[in-house]
């Protein structure tokens, strides 16, 4: 904490020189953009993976490029299972709705000139970096990757390369890894909820903030809640596997025929503390996606976001209730069933605040002038996605259907639907409404529709199959499942899932070209193309160092002034002084 | 707020922010920083707790006496660093240095004095691993003794700066969020202690 920035920590100057421009920067604008461009590199490493899994699933016996001719080995698809869930969960879906936009967004929202910590923030978007890089190097150590899959159950977490080949030096990798992830989350949350909280513009009162500042601001208290919880959890299990320590590993273990010299520990334990943070990190996922919904289904409809009121307190319910229900995770650990009757009450509770939120987006656009723009599209396409996986929700949070439903493919179809696709929607969303700001220029409707229309109903082909094979009984995480009698049927499933999943990951390379077409040959974006209301939109596109040009904003009214009777335009800016 | 009392607020005093944003969002940073530290410590406390009651290999550890002049030590930097502050707010820049040493003598006095337990447990045979209690004993100090090093650094910056007679009113933000740090870690520090001796 450095007394040069105590002074004024909102103010700093313009650098010049490349490596302070670019690279170290102080600008929460170059840092938004430096934790987008990071998300985006990891979108596409976690999709080339599960490209790989695709393809093992759906011809066992294939040999797939990069592979030496040779098959792929179980292990090896583990270890991609493995490396996919956890790049996407934490290189992607908390690095760029957060990270990425909010960074970029949140201060200019507010009308600030930037975060309340530069310094902080500049580190913690290079500490997620380093956390990447080291990921991404566990494929290259002895042993590769772990295969214990993203939640790294002990013992076999625990215990070294004799639980499998990625679960010696590659395990080590991770844990590091995610501890480091840790360190950046936590600098990054608390700075958010500091800039919330001291750095509002005058008038902008925390019920005058878009939605979307909103829902950083409660993200970032679970971040700040529930980061800390698995950095202990991490230090505990890489204790246990370098040190000898027994807090997960139980007594009397055998391994491969070896007897495992650790005792009394319990490994139900990990369990808890992972999930304690597992289930506030899926509304770290999703609460961005939403908050950029409501925004988008307001700025299109030309409505004000229904309810207003209610969506904040709902999105704080949601939060709340995060907490308190990480046992839906368990109830096949042997819980004891009123153990789990409480955490399914508390699960099934959510659904009234999920509810509030859903049946107020569809009160923002009732009525409304809707404009189907591309941003509008993936807006829609969120609230579809987000209605079809959090239903299978209801599902899985009772215990009785859960004993079936665990560990089979209907998990993996809810929760890609409800806090995979869904988020990744909010974050197309984000990238079509805010591109024009970032970068100053538009990008191209056409390919961004026909991106959407395939991608939406690509992601419905995948998942929505998978529900049926997990309600026949296909367990996840096999590599192959041909041999097996009542699973045989299911291959032609595979083969069509497989089919979809790679045009639907074509058509990303597809958004990845209109990205970089449009910022090369894109129309100039005006300062405000959508006509919305927030201060982002009332500053040059892209805006200039210091946010304000030296202005200092100083708001009048809520976000949300659609189609006001009386007034001369269909919306007025919040910085417009009343009449 | 109505928009006639923004339309005052606005045009009155100018069109910077606030004065005192600066001191603002550091007491704020701090106390956000305490709370995910706190939930840091709470992760280890629940593990403590339900690992303590598991199978039948837990061994309690008697704590070691050394630990209590510790704890006395800590708490009288607290003091040290509180009269500090007093000083600085009072103008007396001589008194101020005085106590501010102190504070980190007693800092520094302290891990010292942790890491003579440390070497006390392993002579007489009890590492990292021989227990899970010993486990949770060194996991809970180290991790304590590792924040408090943060905390000694920062005073040791805050110390340079004095004996240079630069610790002028400009830095009483920093002053004052690493005495709130400070003292959060010996209330912490008391804390794990508690722990250790009462859930053995």
């Amino acid at each position: 904490m450095s007394h040069g920035t105590a002074a004024a920590p909102h103010v700093h100057q313009a650098p010049t020189g490349f490596w302070k421009k670019y690279i170290f920067s102080l600008d929460h604008k170059v840092i938004g953009i430096q934790y987008w461009l990071l998300a985006l590199t990891a979108v596409f490493v976690g999709m080339g993976l599960s490209l790989y899994m695709r393809l093992r699933l759906a011809w066992p016996s294939g040999e797939f490029p990069f592979f030496g001719g040779a098959q792929m080995t179980p292990e090896m698809y583990l270890a991609l299972v493995t490396m996919h869930g956890t790049i996407m969960v934490f290189f992607v879906l908390t690095t760029a709705p957060q990270g990425g936009f909010g960074n970029y967004f949140l201060p200019i929202q507010i009308g600030a000139a930037d975060m309340a910590f530069p310094v902080l923030n500049m580190l913690s978007f290079w500490v997620t970096f380093v956390a990447f890089v080291v990921m991404i190097l566990a494929f290259f150590v002895e042993g590769g990757a772990p295969i214990g899959s993203w939640v790294a159950y002990p013992p076999l977490s625990a215990v070294g390369a004799i639980a499998g080949p990625g679960q010696g030096m590659g395990m080590n990798m991770w844990i590091i890894s995610i501890g480091i992830f840790c360190l950046g989350a936590l600098l990054g949350a608390l700075n958010f909820i500091a800039t919330t909280l001291d750095m509002r513009a005058r008038g902008m009162s925390m019920m005058r903030m878009p939605m979307t500042c909103w829902v950083w601001f409660v993200t970032a208290v679970l971040g700040l809640l529930a980061f800390g919880v698995l950095l202990a959890a991490g230090i505990l299990l890489l204790l246990d596997r370098t040190a000898g320590t027994s807090f997960f590993v139980p007594g009397g273990l055998v391994i491969s025929e070896q007897l495992i010299d650790h005792k009394g520990g319990s490994p139900i334990l990990w369990q808890h503390l992972f999930w304690f943070f597992g289930h506030p990190e899926v509304y770290i996922a999703i609460l961005p996606g939403m908050g950029a919904t409501s925004q988008i289904l307001a700025v299109f409809s030309r409505k004000p976001v229904y309810g207003y009121r209610a969506m904040v307190m709902a999105m704080c319910g949601i939060g709340l209730l995060g907490f308190l229900v990480w046992g839906h995770h368990m109830f096949i650990s042997g819980m004891s069933p009123y153990t789990a009757m409480v955490f399914s009450v508390l699960t099934l509770s959510i659904g009234v605040p999920s509810a509030i939120k859903t049946f107020n987006w569809i009160g923002t656009m009732w009525g409304g002038q809707i404009r189907f723009t591309a941003p509008m599209l993936y807006a829609i396409g969120f609230v579809s996605l987000f209605i079809s996986g959090g239903l299978s929700g209801i599902f899985l949070g009772q215990p009785s259907l859960d004993l079936y439903l665990h560990d089979t493919y209907f998990v993996v179809g809810h929760f890609h639907l409800v806090m995979g696709v869904a988020a990744i929607f909010g974050m197309f969303a984000g990238t079509q409404y805010w591109f024009p700001k970032m970068f100053g220029k538009m990008m191209n409707e056409t390919m961004s529709k026909i991106h959407f229309w395939v991608t939406f109903l690509g992601v419905y082909a995948i998942f929505m199959p998978m529900h049926y094979m997990g309600i026949v009984g296909h367990p996840r995480r096999y590599a192959d499942t041909s041999g097996v009698d009542f699973l045989a049927p299911l291959q032609d499933m595979h083969v069509f899932i497989s089919y979809a999943a790679m045009i639907t990951i074509g058509a990303q390379l597809l958004f990845l070209f209109n990205i970089i077409w449009s910022m090369m040959k894109g129309p100039k974006a005006s300062d405000n193309p959508w006509e919305a209301t927030t201060l982002e939109w009332s500053i040059p596109s892209p805006p200039p160092f210091d946010n304000f040009g030296g202005r200092v904003p100083v708001v009048y009214r809520g976000p949300y002034e659609y189609s006001r009777p009386g007034e001369a335009k269909d919306f007025v800016m919040q910085d417009e002084p009343m009449k | 707020m109505p928009p006639s009392m923004v339309d005052e607020f606005a045009h009155g005093n100018g069109d910077r922010l606030p004065p005192g944003t600066a001191r603002r969002v550091y007491h704020t940073g701090m106390w956000l920083a305490l709370i995910a530290i706190s939930m840091f410590f709470i992760a280890f406390t629940s593990a403590y707790i339900v690992r303590s009651g598991l199978g039948d290999d837990w061994q309690a550890l008697s704590l070691p006496p050394l630990l209590w002049l510790n704890t006395l030590i800590l708490l009288a930097s607290s003091y040290t660093l509180d009269a500090t502050r007093r000083a600085l707010l009072g103008g007396q820049r001589e008194a101020c240095n005085r106590w501010l040493m102190a504070t980190v003598i007693l800092g520094a006095g302290f891990l010292f004095g942790q890491y003579r337990v440390w070497q006390d447990l392993a002579a007489a045979g009890i590492f990292l691993i021989t227990n899970p209690s010993s486990s949770f004993f060194y996991l809970l100090t180290a991790s304590h003794a590792l924040h408090l090093l943060g905390g000694l650094a920062a005073l040791g910056y805050i110390s340079i700066e004095a004996l240079r007679f630069r610790l002028g009113p400009a830095k009483r933000t920093l002053v004052e969020v690493t005495a709130i740090y400070w003292h959060f870690m010996d209330g912490l520090w008391i804390y794990i202690m508690l722990l250790l001796w009462l859930w053995r």
